[in-house]
This record gives C-alpha cells, sequence and structure tokens, in this order.
C-alpha cells in the first residue's frame, strides 16, 4: 500500500487498533478522542481531545498514535491537542459501551444525571455488569481513576467501577 | 501581544499547580480511603489545569521573546516544565489561599471549597474569554470543577453542621482561612489589563456572587460569616507567606538536584 492509496477510512481503522492504556479494551476511537483527521501528502494531522484534563494517557496516545501511523508510511505526524468543545461521554460509542461492560465496568448512562451543582443528590441508578442487577449503590464518586466512580451490587455484592457521565 | 497576558497565564496556571500539591499530600493520609482518592483525584484534576496553561504559557513565552540571547548563546525556550520547576519563589503568582498549610481534613476542605467555588464563578465568565485559549482551557475545566465544588460544598456542610467537635474544627478553619479570601477579587495590574481586553474575568462582578454562594453553604453548614477582617494580599504579585517556599522545596527539589533528568 502506497500512501497515495491510503484513505482516511484506512487511517481511522488504524487509529482504531490504539487503545487506552488505563482502559485497554477501549479503543481511542470507541471513547471518541479522535476529533479529526487531516491529509496532505504524507503529512498527517491527528486531532485529539483529553477526556480529562489531568489525564496521564494523554501523552502515551500521542506517541502511541505516531509511532502506529508511522506503519503506514506517513513520516511526518502532528497530533493536535484542542480542548473545545469539551469531550463528553456522550461521544463514546455504543461498541465502546458494550466493551466497557463485558470487561466488568459500568458504561455511562444515556442520560447525564448528575453533572450539576445539586448537592447530597441521590446516587444515579447504575445497572451492575456482571448480573445486571440495578440494585446498586455508590462509594464513592472518585474512583480508581479520573474517569470512573466506585460503586457496589446490593444483589451480587460485587464492587465495580462506573464510568461516570461526563 | 502583551506581557500581562502571560502574568495572566502564569497566575492561573500556578493557583491550580500550587493547590494540586497541597492536595496531593494528602495522599494515603486521607480520613477514609474514597476520601483520600477523591482528593488526590482533585488534585490530578489541578495538575491537568495547571499544564495546560503553562503550556499556554511557554508558547506566548517563547513567541514573544527575543531572536537572540544577550550572552549570544541558545536561547533557553520556556517550556510546561521550566516555568513549573524552575521559577523562584517571588516569581509565583498564585492566590495566598492555596499555598496554605493543609492542617487538618476540615480546613482543607474549606479551602478546597473557598477556591473551587472562585475557581468555578472565574471559569463560568473565561469561557467567553476573547482569548480562544483561555476560553478553552475555562470551558474544558469547568465540567471538573462542577465535580470539586459539589464534592466540597457538600463537606463543609456535613462538617459544619455535623458532631460538636467537627463544627467546632470548623470555625477554626474559618477564622485561620477567611483573611485569604479578599486577595481573590483584588485585581493585580495583569489581571486589571487582562480583564479590559476581554480576556481577563470581571473581579468584581465574581465577588458578590462568590460571597451569595458562600453564605448560603455556611447556612446550611450553621457556620458563621465573619465580619471585617483584614485581607491579607501579595501572592498575585508575589509577595507570598513563608509556606510557599517549603512547598517549592520539595516540589521542585529534583530538577534543582539533577537538572533536565526525566522519568
Amino acid at each position: 500500500m502506497t500512501i497515495r492509496t491510503i484513505d482516511k477510512k484506512t487511517i481511522y481503522a488504524y487509529l482504531g487498533e490504539i487503545n487506552d492504556p488505563e482502559v485497554p479494551v477501549l479503543s481511542i476511537i470507541d471513547l471518541g478522542i479522535v476529533r479529526d483527521v487531516k491529509m496532505n501528502g504524507d503529512e498527517l494531522e491527528v486531532i485529539i481531545t483529553p477526556t480529562y484534563t489531568g489525564c496521564p494517557a494523554m501523552d502515551l496516545i500521542t506517541t502511541t498514535i505516531k509511532i502506529q501511523l508511522a506503519t503506514l508510511g506517513f513520516k511526518k505526524v502532528k497530533v493536535t491537542q484542542v480542548l473545545s468543545p469539551a469531550w463528553t461521554t456522550d461521544w463514546m460509542s455504543e461498541e465502546g459501551k458494550r466493551k466497557l461492560r463485558e470487561y466488568g465496568i459500568a458504561p455511562p448512562n444515556p442520560k447525564q444525571q448528575v453533572c450539576d451543582q445539586q448537592l447530597f443528590a441521590a446516587a444515579e441508578a447504575v445497572q451492575c455488569p456482571h448480573c445486571n442487577s440495578y440494585h446498586t449503590h455508590r462509594i464513592s464518586e472518585f474512583g480508581s481513576t479520573a474517569c470512573k466512580a466506585l460503586y457496589q451490587c446490593d444483589d451480587c455484592k460485587e464492587p465495580f467501577d462506573y464510568f461516570k457521565c461526563h | 501581544m502583551n506581557d500581562s497576558l502571560i502574568q495572566y497565564t502564569l497566575h492561573l496556571a500556578d493557583n491550580s499547580l500550587i493547590l494540586g500539591q497541597r492536595n496531593g499530600e494528602w495522599c494515603g493520609h486521607g480520613p477514609v480511603l474514597e476520601q483520600d482518592i477523591a482528593i488526590t483525584n482533585i488534585s490530578l484534576d489541578l495538575i491537568g489545569q495547571a499544564r495546560n496553561f503553562y503550556q499556554y504559557a511557554a508558547r506566548l513565552i517563547n513567541e514573544n521573546a527575543t531572536k537572540v540571547s544577550p550572552t549570544g548563546g541558545d536561547l533557553e525556550r520556556a517550556t510546561e516544565d521550566t516555568l513549573a520547576y524552575l521559577r523562584k519563589e517571588r516569581e509565583f503568582k498564585n492566590l495566598l489561599l492555596v499555598e496554605q498549610p493543609n492542617g487538618d481534613w476540615g480546613q482543607s476542605i474549606l479551602r478546597q471549597f473557598f477556591f473551587s467555588q472562585f475557581q468555578y464563578l472565574l471559569f463560568e465568565q473565561l469561557q467567553n474569554s476573547k482569548d480562544e485559549q483561555i476560553a478553552a482551557i475555562a470551558e474544558k475545566s469547568l465540567k471538573e470543577i462542577t465535580y470539586h465544588l459539589r464534592w466540597s460544598s457538600e463537606w463543609v456542610i456535613r462538617l459544619g453542621d455535623g458532631t460538636e467537635e467537627s463544627h467546632k474544627r470548623m470555625v477554626k478553619a474559618v477564622d485561620e482561612l477567611w483573611r485569604y479570601t479578599g486577595e481573590m477579587f483584588e485585581g493585580a495590574s495583569y489581571e486589571l489589563r487582562a480583564a479590559s481586553d476581554g480576556v481577563g474575568a470581571n473581579l468584581s462582578t465574581l465577588e458578590a456572587s462568590w460571597v451569595d454562594k458562600v453564605k448560603d453553604i455556611f447556612n446550611e453548614a450553621s457556620l458563621p460569616i465573619p465580619e471585617k477582617v483584614f485581607m491579607q494580599t501579595g501572592g498575585k504579585e508575589g509577595r507570598h507567606t513563608e509556606h510557599l517556599g517549603y512547598i517549592l522545596t520539595e516540589l521542585q527539589y529534583m530538577q534543582r538536584a539533577y537538572p533536565n533528568s526525566e522519568w
């Protein structure tokens, strides 16, 4: 394959093989952090947006993108980070949500429920990824990484991560 | 391009870095595991904000720099790391509030609440800044600040309106920290310039909303709002309390002892 014959779709397919280092079942395409790809001859610009401001995975993702696209023959790959519009869990693909659930992490609820200032609000009803019960409760709204909250199922008693709405 | 935009960006960066560093001191020492994780998550968000602002400041500084160094050697280029690790105490422009010691859990919570409430209102305005990058960083950070504000507000209420002991400690924390809140609304020269350029926020309109919000939470927390307290200022201009030097000693140690070392 020469660079001339490579189209955007192929590049997206290659990018779809790069996984998030902290949630390795999700590709960066599933997460919705690749915003655009601009091609100009053998030069390529990939525009990405961080999930969370302090997400330490972004530096590694940038390097991985460059390495991955170098294997396609692109010598000049520029990865640009944009902050606006701010990333939201609404950009996560349905495929990504399915993969998360299988991995044991509850995917973000379709409707954003707690991204507001209301105090002492009831915790979101989150479905247990293990036994599918909605009979769960929140242990902490901050979890093992910035993007997750910690829940426990009251039926199967398993603790689990919830990819919180953002 | 003007110098006040650089100063203003550094001020925003320094606030986030220093509070991020302070909160990080709780790592492994939180009262319960979940809250230890919460406050260090907030640290991570703050350090992320600081990185965004430092990267932008470095870009502005490098664009603005003279092409040839006075000594004829290679020009040192500013980076997010040189700005965080190699500036001296007097060059830091953070609020005095964020450098205050952690004290007990109540004092750290109250410091976070005062700052998050301020940042929330500030970044709401900065989302519409004429400077696109400042606006983008503010827009991105605001979602996370909403979490910080909700979390710290709930804790202020829980502790203020909790047991006799927790109430007593919160009253003491208010007594300790209130004197550093006035500085948030007293514009340094670069802030006034940034505001008049449409880049920075209008601090006088922020003050009234901040006081209203704090009154609401204090009311629920049965905490009294102090009256007529002499306000300490100077941090924004580089005049700090004795605590900042110690923070920087720890934060900058590796780069000072082993210049240019990398992970």
